[in-house]
């Protein structure tokens, strides 16, 4: 770089480029803030979605799952396993207990997780709760 | 070595390393997985090797940059380190920790483990890469506290070059950032959008300050350019890199229920992310083929170049290709984005590492300058052999990535996500076969810190 581009105009920028988009990140999270109510789906957000979501991270679904695209692509997505299981919170909850509790010999096995009824509840309904997220229309169609 | 206390720095190396060697187990454990589904099950299913594979990844990098803190920040302050015993003593707290973790993982079930670390008090496990318990978490706060404490008195007592300073502030950074991984909302949204403050931030954002400053200093060092030159690049590099990448924060906000104008934030801001890439890989060169000796040390060479390269290709070239939202709508959540997360990491990150190992260890083993030639072609080997192995894994994960999306998502009758795995099978084992060329480059790279042998000549002048 020529002598007319100097360090202290590099370092200038480095510090007013940083500070000036660090502030516009902070004014546009501020802005998402303001655009949640309509789109989160908190009013679904039950203390049995919360206990679903706890049991959701407790036992580390993201490790093979992806919710919202998000996590390991091992398994399927799952933020719209309640519309591809026809909207059944009792389809989900059926997979989850049906699982061998030694896996399927040579094949991708989902865990025993022996859940009692109360769990079961709760995870499906969490995931009934993330499938109502207003996602900008993705997943592109119902197999995620 | 020009100060005593540089030498902590190699503890944190020979860790850093031994636990690379981990990482790379767990990965071949979870790549066969993907084509033979009951392998090690149900003992250690999937998703612990994730996390072993994924965690390891993040410690080792993190000894590795505490490392290289340690060694070239007595080296520019030119002064003794504030105190190496608080150095020693952070090692092996953060050793124990992180083996605890990953014997955690190993050996309880993941929810005994969260119930054995009263998780329910605070709960911030099970999220994506922080699936630390939380009372790791609180040590790893401890450990990057002392460890500022400590580099930061002694940049304080010294002199303070422009190395020194954007190193602090990358790592100050990454401490910062990391407390919003005890953010752990109910609302899913919120919960999504504020992890990618630690996560973005992280790996697009202030660690690119740590590698802009680690890759200055060990042009520097290799090839005596002036100093004022290479710190001017750094600057505007750093300042392309935050300037790009904090509204970049934007491409991961897409389809997780933040409002639609973050497809428009997200796509352009993040389209311009591979721009300090590039100006990386042409500071790299430049500053070479600029030089002003020819250092004997010529993996450290090759390394400095290779991860401004690589991180350009893997973080540039494979972020840009499915970054923009119309495409991302496709590749979201994909085996493109496992192909973009392989390259880019092992690039960007993984190589600076190596670098600067390859630059400091001889000297914190008291050679004079280098290793010997014996030692540097088995090294320069393992750079290419773990290089190209890994180049060709992400090619094979975007062949699975490519046909993943059109059969699941693009044609017209789309399959379901179990069916397409077994379609794309074939891809998955060639990334198998690549990532054991991969394990055996790195076990060349072990092996050549072990081959002794008469040092090269010191440094000549061109």
């Amino acid at each position: 770089m020529s002598e007319v581009f100097t360090k202290s105009m590099a370092r200038n920028i480095f510090y007013g480029g940083s500070v000036f988009f660090f502030l516009l990140l902070l004014a546009l999270t501020f802005q998402t803030h303001e655009a949640w109510p309509e789109r989160d789906n908190h009013e679904n957000l039950t203390d049995t979605v919360r206990h679903g979501k706890e049991l959701w991270e407790v036992n580390n679904c993201v490790g093979c799952h992806s919710l919202l695209g998000e996590g390991a692509y091992f398994a399927p997505e799952l933020g719209n396993v309640y519309q591809r299981y026809g909207n059944s919170t009792d389809a989900i909850k059926a997979f989850i207990m049906s699982r061998p509790k030694e896996g399927i010999p040579g094949r991708r096995s989902m865990p025993q997780f022996n859940f009692d009824d109360e769990e079961l509840e709760a995870i499906a309904q969490f995931l009934k709760y993330a499938s109502g997220i207003n996602t900008n229309d993705w997943p592109p169609n119902i197999q995620g | 070595m020009k100060y005593e206390s540089q030498s902590v720095a190699k503890l944190y190396f020979i860790a850093a390393i031994g636990l690379f060697v981990g990482q790379i187990v767990f990965g071949l454990v979870m790549g066969l997985q993907y084509v033979m589904g009951d392998f090690m099950f149900p003992e250690i299913p999937f998703n612990v090797a994730r996390m072993v594979h994924t965690n390891l990844l993040i410690v080792w990098l993190l000894f590795g940059f505490m490392g290289a803190a340690y060694y070239l920040i007595p080296e520019e302050a030119e002064t003794e380190l504030h105190s190496p015993m608080l150095a020693k003593l952070m090692f092996w707290v953060f050793l124990v920790a992180g083996a605890l973790t990953i014997l955690g993982y190993l050996l309880v079930p993941y929810s005994t483990l969260a119930e054995m670390t009263g998780n329910s008090l605070l709960p911030t496990m099970g999220r994506e890469f922080l699936e630390q318990p939380t009372i790791t978490k609180i040590g790893i706060v401890i450990v990057a506290l002392s460890f500022l404490y400590n580099v930061g008195f002694t940049v304080l007592k010294g002199r303070k070059t422009v190395i020194t300073l954007v190193l602090l502030i990358g790592l100050a950074g990454l401490a910062i950032f990391f407390l919003f991984s005890f953010y752990n909302p109910d609302n899913l949204v919120k919960d999504k959008y504020y992890w990618w403050f630690v996560v973005h931030l992280w790996v697009e954002g202030v660690w690119e300050l740590i590698m802009a400053s680690i890759l200055a200093f060990v042009l520097i060092k290799t090839t005596g350019v002036d100093r004022e030159i290479i710190e001017k690049w750094l600057y505007i590099i750093i300042a392309m890199a935050l300037i790009t990448g904090l509204i970049g924060t934007g491409h991961h906000f897409f389809w997780i229920g933040a409002p639609e104008y973050w497809l428009w934030w997200g796509s352009i801001f993040s389209a311009l992310e591979p721009i300090p890439f590039f100006m990386m890989t042409v500071f790299a060169f430049n500053m070479v083929n600029k030089r002003r000796i020819n250092h004997p040390n010529q993996p450290a060479v090759l390394w400095a170049l290779g991860t401004a390269v690589m991180a350009f290709l893997g973080a540039g070239v494979w972020g840009f290709m499915h970054t923009l939202a119309p495409v991302n709508y496709y590749t979201h959540g994909t085996q493109i984005t496992a192909a973009h997360g392989h390259m880019a990491f092992y690039g960007a990150y993984v190589m600076i590492v190596l670098a600067i190992i390859s630059y400091a260890m001889p000297l914190l083993r008291g050679r004079k300058a280098c290793n010997s030639a014996a030692s540097q072609v088995a090294e320069m080997w393992s750079f290419w052999l773990m290089t190209i192995s890994m180049v060709f894994i992400t090619l094979f994960l975007t062949g699975a990535g490519i046909l993943q999306v059109y059969l699941q998502r693009f044609s017209d009758e789309p399959m379901s996500f179990m069916v397409v795995q077994d379609k794309i099978e074939l891809f998955y084992w060639m990334r198998e076969g690549a990532g054991v060329v991969f394990l055996i480059g790195l076990l060349l790279y072990v092996y050549s810190f072990f081959i002794g042998g008469e040092e090269r000549t010191v440094e000549e002048k061109v």
